[in-house]
């Protein structure tokens, strides 16, 4: 097990200082110049231009800079943003938290779905309730989520007006951000309605965001359980007439939540990607919404430190997917 | 911000907002961005000077509300010397600045607060002048305030002069700009000592009439009335912002009633804010104009009449209604008719397309294939200038020019257009700082600017005599006289098709009494009432 | 990935492409979805060509007597715009038609990009081996660390917004999984006994690739690139709706939601229709790559 570990790892360290090659790379290839853009309709004489790519370090030779950058990565440092001048590494973790928040809730929306819906379509193979699960399943995974996000405004927000369009909570409710998640936050202000007001705010996203994962699981579940149901020992299971609850809960259930759960895991960098629209679209101060206004406000030490602290973590998950793999399945450890 | 702190501030306005909801007045404005940090001298951007210069800070002169007109702000008085290189501002006493949970001064504003405002900006020795990393002061550099001030001297606790390398018409106006906002020297030297400089702008500290509470980030910001202002007490208690970037997010809350007041609408929403009887529409003619600029120096636009000929071709009135959607007045000066000195004589050209394809044939041009600049991002004057070049590009077409639309990403755009053999026209406008015609005629057609803000590169004798000389003298009328014949000058030459002027739309509910528009583009809350 | 057996020819012969195509058909007909998708696809690609004749105006042209009608069965609306018109007076019915071009463009140039670029690198590192095999494979996983959105916003703010641009950094993201693929097959199939033997035989190594091992990676390959033509499509929308992709006025349907936005509480027909064609292009590719990977794929076939 240990040498499986140190296996992974090892594969590890070069994609991450790949990784910071291409963080790091990407900002200097972006066209465009910060300073200009800081400038705006007023300009820089050239002599101030200097100056000032002078004291953002942006003058020195392309190694040197890159050198620097790693050398301020391993002590934790992602340099400052150059339009809110506050460490890259703090902007980050202040908005991380509402992303996180609303990727756990959109995966958990996604699981609690997907799960059985796929268990039951399988069980019920061919079934109208099978047949519609699996439409829903492909409509919702070939959905244009900033699209389907619009629409649930349209409907929930605009014409029922039942769910607010935006943000994460009302601006009536005041506390200390203790943990960051706001659903947490909010029971421990103690204040009335407020964890209402934060679930209320979460209901669209959530539903945008978990649109994809909620399909995939379900599609992966359902294969999963019929691959696991036409197996020798389900079927001796089935033929000793044990009743059909016990074959799918205790047999099939458990060994077909193997790839169910490798599924899930790799959904991190979906929910990802998909955390950059939904944000967009609902105004949702996470870190999705802040890489895209930092990618067209060329904030370079942004982007590149978001960029090297999103695919760390992408990065961190897959790693410990592996890992949970490895350990439920000894087949494939064994097998590198 | 100390954790401590942070719960305490909560306890206190949740305590006041269950309890005093009766009576405390919250105005919630649904801003739409976050500001980049909270001290104004740092940043450039308007959304930055909501949180902080227009309503946290004082200047020692201010634009009285709602216009361009100068009042004393910190100081009550100035004298000018004889050869207008000596400005002495006789401070205001008894000025107290905001008692927050993070800090209480010991001392009312003096001297010291001015001198520290400006030379933490002016002094590259100064120890607050790097307090943040890339902190580069570009407003103040950008007005040339270095170049300018030659040095701050405190007469006495009450007097500071400015001494100027040379005379500037302008300075007064300059500096009741937001980058002038004064700060709290006792506030700075305590957050030295205790090591943590950078706090300065998350903090704000100042003499305005809101105190700073606290801010979540890209969510919202929270201010309370300064109890002892020196204006008096603002008439609403609490202010909210609550910040929203998506315009039709901000125009649902604002139906609903989550928020106040609400800054840039979307043009298609005017009509059905026109109509809604909970909403006032407010509307103002935006300080700032959006123009088309020809390279001067490339062939054919060296010529006037083939200027003159694509000016021609170009329906604003078109233009105003796709793009704008009524959020406009056709422009016919470089500057804004909000300024003093705007010409109101001054002729536009007509859209005549058959005169101007007559006009290029004249002049000899034919098969004309040129390209059209058109900016990739949403300014205020110019809500959709993707929108504007295809209709531009249309009415060319029109006359028998071919236009290809390029656009680049912002910063390279700024950069490129500047290029003095730039090729094409550029689409681009300008916003003013300070109200003074020299900041729109100088910045944009000086033939200093030539290379840089003047797009046109035009550098024109007759034009560049009259703005000079108007620099120089304190005279207002003189000066008025000077520039309404610049812009003579300017539309005989036609280096621009000047387009538009926006109209600022500003929906408010009813019942917000006394709110105006700035015509600077902020948006101030002292002396708002709510009914 | 795939369990294929070396009972498939190398090189089959005409009668076997012909056997094989029928079994093909045999086992996608069972899959009715599939073969809705497969009409719903063929109406759309005839969409794309015929688009100047069915399209009843020019797509870019803007009738300035006629801004943000409605379609024609709401009041206000005129039957010369069946589906209403945008801001500037562009014929709604007419750019959905023409958007038809686009995304069917943009999945196939994508495709032929990850395809190309898939394969080429797959086979060499399956091929080689070694450390030709990790510098190409540990540039994927780097590739693989980014959310592809992200990544692709990023390349296209650095190769400038466009819509060939965008086809550009979606290709780039979307292959690796061409890469993983074609190496998995040809490091299974290196060993076998028809390669060995093609190598005995004296076939050098680059025919030895393409013209015995590629044939026998194919089906996978057509199930990801069907998989891949749908996010092509999918991911140029979300490029341009946030702006950094196609670029107005070209009538692309991402773009085209990204500027019916702000008017999205007053008018919905620039909001809803470019996203139902959207979704109905996606779901009619993602049906046939369902058929497909059953009709492909012998493990799932047997069950």
């Amino acid at each position: 097990m240990l040498r499986f570990l140190l296996n992974r790892i090892a594969v590890l360290l070069p994609t991450f200082i790949g990784v910071t090659i291409i963080s790091f790379l990407f900002i200097r290839l972006l066209p465009g110049d910060p300073i200009e853009l800081l400038a705006g309709e007023r300009g820089v004489t050239p002599e101030r231009h200097a100056q000032l790519m002078h004291m953002m370090g942006f003058d020195k030779p392309i190694w040197q800079q890159y050198l620097t950058f790693v050398g301020d990565v391993l002590q934790g440092d992602l340099g400052q943003s150059i339009v809110t001048k506050r460490p890259v590494f703090d902007e980050f973790f202040t908005l991380f938290p509402a992303t996180l928040e609303l990727s756990i809730c959109a995966i958990i929306f996604a699981i609690a779905i997907g799960l059985p819906a796929g268990i039951i379509a399988a069980v019920r193979r061919g079934s109208v309730f099978d047949h519609t699960v699996m439409a829903t399943a492909l409509t919702g995974y070939s959905m244009p989520i900033f699209w389907w996000g619009l629409l649930l405004i349209i409907v929930f927000s605009g014409t029922l007006g039942w769910t607010p369009v935006s943000g994460r909570i009302s601006f009536m409710f005041f506390f200390d951000q203790v943990t960051g998640f706001m659903l947490i936050d909010s029971l421990l202000s103690g204040q009335k309605g407020a964890f209402a007001s934060a679930v209320e705010h979460l209901i669209l996203p959530t539903i945008v965001l978990g649109t994809i994962p909620l399909a995939v699981i379900a599609r992966q579940t359902r294969s999963a359980m019929l691959e696991v149901l036409g197996e020798d020992y389900v079927r001796t299971a089935r033929a000793k007439g044990l009743p059909p609850s016990r074959v799918i809960g205790l047999h099939a259930l458990r060994n077909a939540m193997i790839p169910v759960i490798t599924t899930i895991g790799l959904q991190v960098g979906v929910l990802l990607a998909g955390a950059i629209l939904t944000e967009t679209i609902f105004s949702w101060p996470g870190v999705g919404k802040w890489m895209i206004d930092s990618v067209s406000r060329r904030d370079y030490p942004a982007v590149q430190g978001g960029l090297l602290l999103i695919a760390s973590l992408v990065m961190l998950v897959n790693l410990t997917v592996d890992i949970l793999y490895g350990l439920i399945n000894p087949r494939i450890r064994h097998r590198r | 911000m100390s954790k401590t702190l942070v719960r305490l501030a909560a306890g206190l306005f949740a305590a006041t907002m269950i309890a005093g909801a009766a009576h405390a007045k919250t105005l919630v404005y649904c801003s739409e961005g976050s500001p980049e940090g909270f001290d104004p001298a740092l940043y450039t951007a308007g959304t930055t000077f909501d949180a902080t210069s227009k309503n946290v800070f004082n200047k020692l002169a201010e634009f009285d509300r709602g216009t361009t007109k100068i009042i004393p702000g910190l100081a009550e008085s100035w004298d000018i010397s004889e050869d207008g290189t000596e400005y002495t501002f006789h401070l205001r006493k008894g000025v107290t600045f905001h008692t927050t949970d993070f800090f209480t001064p010991t001392r009312d504003f003096n001297a010291d607060d001015v001198l520290f405002s400006f030379n933490r900006q002016l002094k590259a020795d100064h120890p607050m002048h790097e307090y943040v990393g890339g902190a580069s002061w570009e407003y103040f550099n950008g007005m040339s305030m270095p170049d300018l001030i030659k040095e701050i001297v405190k007469v006495d606790d009450y007097t500071v002069k400015f001494v100027l390398n040379r005379p500037e018409a302008p300075m007064i106006a300059n500096l009741a700009m937001d980058f002038a906002s004064i700060l709290s020297k006792e506030f700075a030297d305590q957050l030295q000592a205790e090591g943590k400089a950078e706090m300065l702008n998350q903090q704000p500290v100042g003499t305005g009439p809101f105190k700073f509470v606290a801010y979540q980030k890209d969510a919202v910001i929270r201010y309370k009335a300064h109890e002892d202002y020196w204006g008096g007490k603002a008439a609403i208690d609490d202010l909210v912002f609550a910040i929203t970037p998506d315009a039709s997010v901000r125009y649902q809350k604002l139906k609903a009633g989550e928020c106040h007041i609400m800054p840039y609408p979307n043009p298609a929403d005017i009509a059905a804010m026109k109509t809604d009887a909970a909403i006032n529409l407010m509307e103002q003619e935006g300080l700032n104009v959006g123009y088309l600029a020809y390279n001067t120096k490339v062939a054919p636009f060296d010529k006037v009449e083939v200027r003159k000929a694509l000016n021609k071709a170009i329906n604003k009135q078109a233009i105003l209604d796709a793009v704008f959607q009524g959020a406009g007045k056709v422009a016919v000066a470089p500057i804004p008719p909000t300024i003093w000195s705007y010409n109101a004589d001054l002729k536009d050209d007509t859209y005549e397309p058959d005169v101007a394809k007559k006009m290029l044939e004249d002049a000899g041009v034919t098969d004309l294939s040129m390209k059209l600049w058109a900016m990739p991002v949403q300014r205020p004057y110019n809500p959709n200038a993707r929108r504007m070049a295809e209709l531009i590009q249309a009415d060319w077409a029109a006359v028998g020019v071919k236009a290809e639309i390029v656009s680049y990403e912002w910063g390279e755009y700024l950069k490129r257009s500047k290029d003095e053999d730039r090729d094409g026209a550029v689409l681009l406008g300008w916003t003013g700082d300070n109200g003074d015609p020299d900041n729109f005629l100088a910045v944009l057609l000086g033939c200093d600017a030539v290379g840089g803000s003047n797009r046109s590169q035009w550098c024109y004798k007759p034009f560049e005599d009259l703005i000079q000389k108007a620099k120089v003298v304190s005279d207002t009328a003189e000066r008025t006289k000077l520039y309404e014949d610049a812009q003579v000058v300017f539309k005989e030459q036609a280096p621009w098709a000047t387009i538009a002027h926006s109209v600022v739309f500003e929906p408010v509910r009813k019942e917000v009494s006394d709110y105006k528009i700035d015509p600077f583009g902020g948006h101030i809350f002292y002396g708002v009432d709510l009914k | 990935m795939s369990d294929r057996t070396a009972d498939a020819t190398p090189a089959p012969t005409q009668n076997a492409t012909v056997a094989l195509l029928k079994e093909f058909w045999f086992y996608f007909r069972e899959n009715r979805g599939a073969v809705v998708g497969l009409f719903v696809f063929a109406a759309l690609v005839v969409v794309a060509l015929l688009a100047p004749l069915l399209a009843p105006h020019d797509p870019i042209h803007q009738y300035r007597d006629a801004l943000l009608l409605p379609p024609f069965w709401q009041e206000g609306g005129r039957i010369d715009y069946v589906l209403g018109t945008d801001a500037v007076g562009r014929d709604m019915l007419s750019r959905l038609i023409y958007g038809t071009q686009f995304s069917l463009f943009i999945g196939c140039m994508v495709v032929a990009i990850a395809l190309a670029g898939g394969i080429l690198l797959g086979l060499i590192s399956g091929y080689f081996g070694g450390w030709v095999d990790a510098v190409i494979m540990r540039i994927m996983d780097v590739i693989l660390s980014f959310p592809s959105l992200l990544l692709a916003l990023v390349l296209v703010a650095i190769l400038g917004p466009g819509l060939m641009n965008a086809m550009i950094a979606i290709g780039i993201i979307l292959q690796p999984h061409f890469v993983r693929l074609t190496r998995a097959s040809v490091m299974s199939e290196r060993s076998r006994d028809y390669v060995v033997a093609a190598r005995v035989a004296g076939a050098g190594p680059l025919r030895v690739m393409i013209r015995t091992i590629l044939p026998n990676c194919l089906a996978p390959l057509i199930v990801q690139a069907t998989l891949a033509f749908s996010s092509a499509i999918l991911d140029a929308a979300a490029l341009g709706f946030l702006g950094v992709g196609a670029q107005p006025p070209t009538p692309e349907w991402g773009t085209m939601l990204a500027e019916a936005r702000e008017f999205i509480l007053r008018a919905w027909w620039v909001v809803t229709f470019p996203g139902v064609a959207i979704l109905t292009t996606v779901l009619a590719i993602n049906l046939i790559g369902d058929g497909l990977r059953d009709a492909l794929d012998p493990k799932l076939k047997r069950s």
